[in-house]
């Protein structure tokens, strides 16, 4: 094991406090008897079970979920499909023009996003609720599953799919028993990215939603206006727990699978 | 039953499998097959062989159905398949890089084209178990691609694409992945495998002697173009074109202006010729009609048979014994340097008389020596250098008037004893029919 140098030390412990001590002072503080943020005074769980019993956040938080699944799962399939023909459609016309613009959300200001959505729903007449944010978070958040899925699919050896094509498989065949099993990985990462996009969002839904539809980002950000409640950080936390746990089960697995890789190739040699 | 030598090509009876029909494909401005027409036959292991750019993976995608020709057809026995997608021909690739899926077992990847056409379970393992075997690859069965050596996913990717039992398989560069000891033994698998099976391959190579070793015929290709199709020894022994005699295998070409050997006299004529000629030499002492008789009858008994005088004709002079000694007078001449004595292809034709052609010469054709030898071609050149090949050595001569030649011969000797070494003055020679003569 390396030693560290007093300047690394130094560097490091910044860097880490930077990071996470914001984070960490709101999970003290959810821990806190008072009723005041800033004020300690002991120790306690109460403000989690004060949330389980607040129906508002419950709603809010029922609703960011429905909306998370639904929105990253059309965006999903329709940003996958917009890889799919961007990479392997070959030079149609306006393919450069096309791919410039799938992409173009990415930089997009969300205030712009956001307004132009509510504009179009206004002039649309359509009903804001949940069904609009839904639509709002699939626009914008399809763009980056098309990045992270095309990203593979420039890697992908074209040969594959010839072969299940030379092999008899007809054209969705090859890509539901070849391409798409291959691919999967990106896909769900794509996914989840999409997920967690939604789940942030702020803005655009507070564009996008009617009376009737309030997600937990809006829920939080407007008590908080009304004063920070220390319900408002034992929500945090849940919140920060349930990241922490996803991001290190991720990880794991991905080391895991690389390791099984690697004995594989190993044996293989071996045999050989 | 009775060998026969495989040759349907030369049957003009015979239908061939594949035909290539006038067929040109082009990508933009360029054209990759021009105006092509081959035949392929049943059973065939066909090789296209040529440097990369030539078409001939072209060609082989046309096959497959990956890519329409721009024009001409292309006949599957007797049926046009353009237009045909990949997934509904008869025709299966092993592609280079193998392309085995990768989430999918050995087992799952050989059966996956079975899959698309059947849903008999015991029939299709049956099938993949006997392509299992066929390949020996029991053992690899639940093995994922990644699990298992180079040689053999090669031997997956090959019994995955003959499972379909298709009627004609391509191989696109089949061995280019494997190291030269394991290629050789795979080589021979292949061919194996080809017979076993009986059906027709389609190769495609830029290795020369990966074609020559497997294939029966091989299409040389340069530029979308064939340059010449035809057996192993073909083209190596009778090549058409430079191109073909300097792709396949080493060669020397010697460019010169040929002139026909075409004698005055006709070889019965020679004899008259030469008893012409012995009746103007000096007469020595001779028994008439009389005097033979009377040996003959009398003497013979006694002192022996009558002892008959040779006739012998004056020694030629040095400049005479180079060429016209003792060649027969056909073929042609080939001048190709000043001061030097024309070189002599006794089997070329002669109506090429005043053209410039091309000898092309194989090294091993060409012997080197250090006592000048009696051939019909015999130059005098300077060692240059010596390429050591194991069992063959190359030498490379130059030539008095500065030409390069290759010679080679067979190290039957341990190298420490060689007499030949660099810079030796050495003759190089061959014979009046080593050299292939080609009109450029």
């Amino acid at each position: 094991m390396m030693r560290l140098s007093p300047f690394n030390i130094v560097s490091l412990t910044l860097g880490l406090a930077f990071l996470y001590l914001p984070m960490l002072i709101l999970v003290i503080y959810s821990f806190n008897e008072s009723k005041l943020v800033t004020v300690w005074a002991g120790f306690s769980t109460k403000w989690y079970g004060e949330l389980l019993g607040n129906e508002a956040f419950l709603d809010a938080a029922w609703v960011t979920l429905r909306v998370a699944v639904v929105s990253s799962t059309i965006a999903t399939v329709l940003g996958t499909m917009a890889a799919y023909v961007l990479v392997r459609g070959g030079r149609f016309f306006g393919r450069t023009l096309f791919s410039g613009m799938i992409y173009a959300p990415l930089v997009m200001p969300e205030v712009i996003t956001g307004l132009s959505l509510l504009l179009l729903f206004i002039g649309l007449g359509v009903d804001r609720g949940v069904m609009t944010i839904v639509l709002a978070h699939t626009t914008f958040s399809m763009c980056f599953v098309s990045v992270v899925v095309s990203s593979r699919l420039v890697t992908f050896d074209r040969a594959l799919e010839e072969a299940a094509l030379d092999l008899g498989a007809s054209p969705l065949d090859a890509f539901r028993l070849v391409t798409l099993p291959i691919i999967a990985p990106a896909v769900i990462s794509g996914w989840l990215l999409a997920f967690t996009l939604s789940l942030d969002d702020l803005v655009i839904a507070s564009f996008t939603s009617g009376p009737s539809a309030t997600t937990l980002p809006m829920k939080i950000w407007s008590s908080v206006r009304l004063g920070v409640s220390p319900e408002i950080n034992a929500l945090s936390t849940i919140l920060i727990g349930l990241v922490t746990v996803g991001v290190v089960a991720a990880s794991l697995a991905t080391k895991q699978s690389a390791i099984r890789a690697k004995r594989d190739e190993q044996t293989a040699a071996r045999t050989a | 039953m009775a060998e026969t030598v495989f040759a349907p090509w030369d049957d003009p009876s015979e239908k061939p499998l594949i035909r290539f029909r006038n067929v040109t494909k082009r990508f933009g401005d360029f054209t990759a097959i021009d105006d092509l027409t081959l035949d392929i036959f049943e059973k065939e292991f066909f090789a296209l062989l040529g440097p990369s750019g030539c078409g001939k993976t072209t060609m082989m995608r046309m096959l497959a159905g990956f890519e329409d020709p721009t024009s001409g057809a292309i006949e599957l026995a007797g049926q046009n398949i353009a237009g045909v997608p990949a997934n509904k021909r008869a025709v299966n690739m092993m592609f280079q890089s193998y392309a085995l899926f990768p989430h999918l077992s050995v087992w799952d990847n050989i059966a996956f084209g079975l899959r698309r056409e059947s849903s008999d379970k015991t029939a299709i393992a049956a099938r993949v178990d006997e392509m299992l075997k066929l390949t020996r690859l029991e053992k690899f069965a639940r093995r994922k691609p990644h699990q298992i050596s180079g040689g053999q996913r090669q031997r997956v990717a090959l019994a995955r694409s003959l499972a379909k039992a298709p009627k004609l398989l391509l191989l696109d560069e089949p061995l280019g992945a494997l190291d030269a000891k394991l290629r050789e033994a795979t080589q021979f698998e292949l061919m194996d495998i080809q017979e076993k099976t009986g059906t027709t391959f389609v190769i495609v190579t830029h290795d020369q002697e990966e074609a020559m070793t497997v294939a029966s015929r091989v299409a040389v290709m340069d530029e979308g173009r064939v340059m010449q199709v035809d057996t192993p020894q073909q083209i190596y022994e009778a090549p058409r074109s430079a191109y073909v005699a300097d792709f396949i295998g080493d060669v020397t070409l010697i460019e010169g202006k040929a002139s026909a050997r075409v004698s005055q006299v006709a070889p019965e004529a020679v004899e008259t010729d030469v008893a012409a000629i012995a009746a103007h030499l000096p007469r020595s002492a001779q028994p008439n009609a009389l005097g033979m008789w009377l040996h003959d009858k009398v003497l013979a008994p006694v002192i022996g048979p009558r002892v008959e005088p040779v006739l012998q004709l004056p020694a030629p002079d040095e400049s005479e014994k180079a060429s016209s000694a003792d060649t027969p007078d056909a073929g042609i001449d080939i001048a190709w340097a000043e001061g030097q004595p024309p070189l002599i292809a006794i089997d070329a034709d002669p109506a090429l008389d005043g053209q410039t052609v091309k000898l092309a010469l194989r090294p091993e054709k060409v012997a080197i020596s250090k006592t000048k030898p009696d051939a019909v071609n015999v130059l005098r050149g300077k060692v240059i250098d010596i390429a050591y090949l194991g069992n063959l050595s190359t030498y490379h001569v130059e030539l008095e008037n500065g030409a390069m030649i290759k010679a080679q011969m067979a190290n039957t000797r341990r190298v420490s004893r060689r007499d030949i070494v660099w810079e030796d003055a050495v003759w190089v020679s061959w014979t009046g029919t080593a050299g292939v003569v080609l009109a450029s």
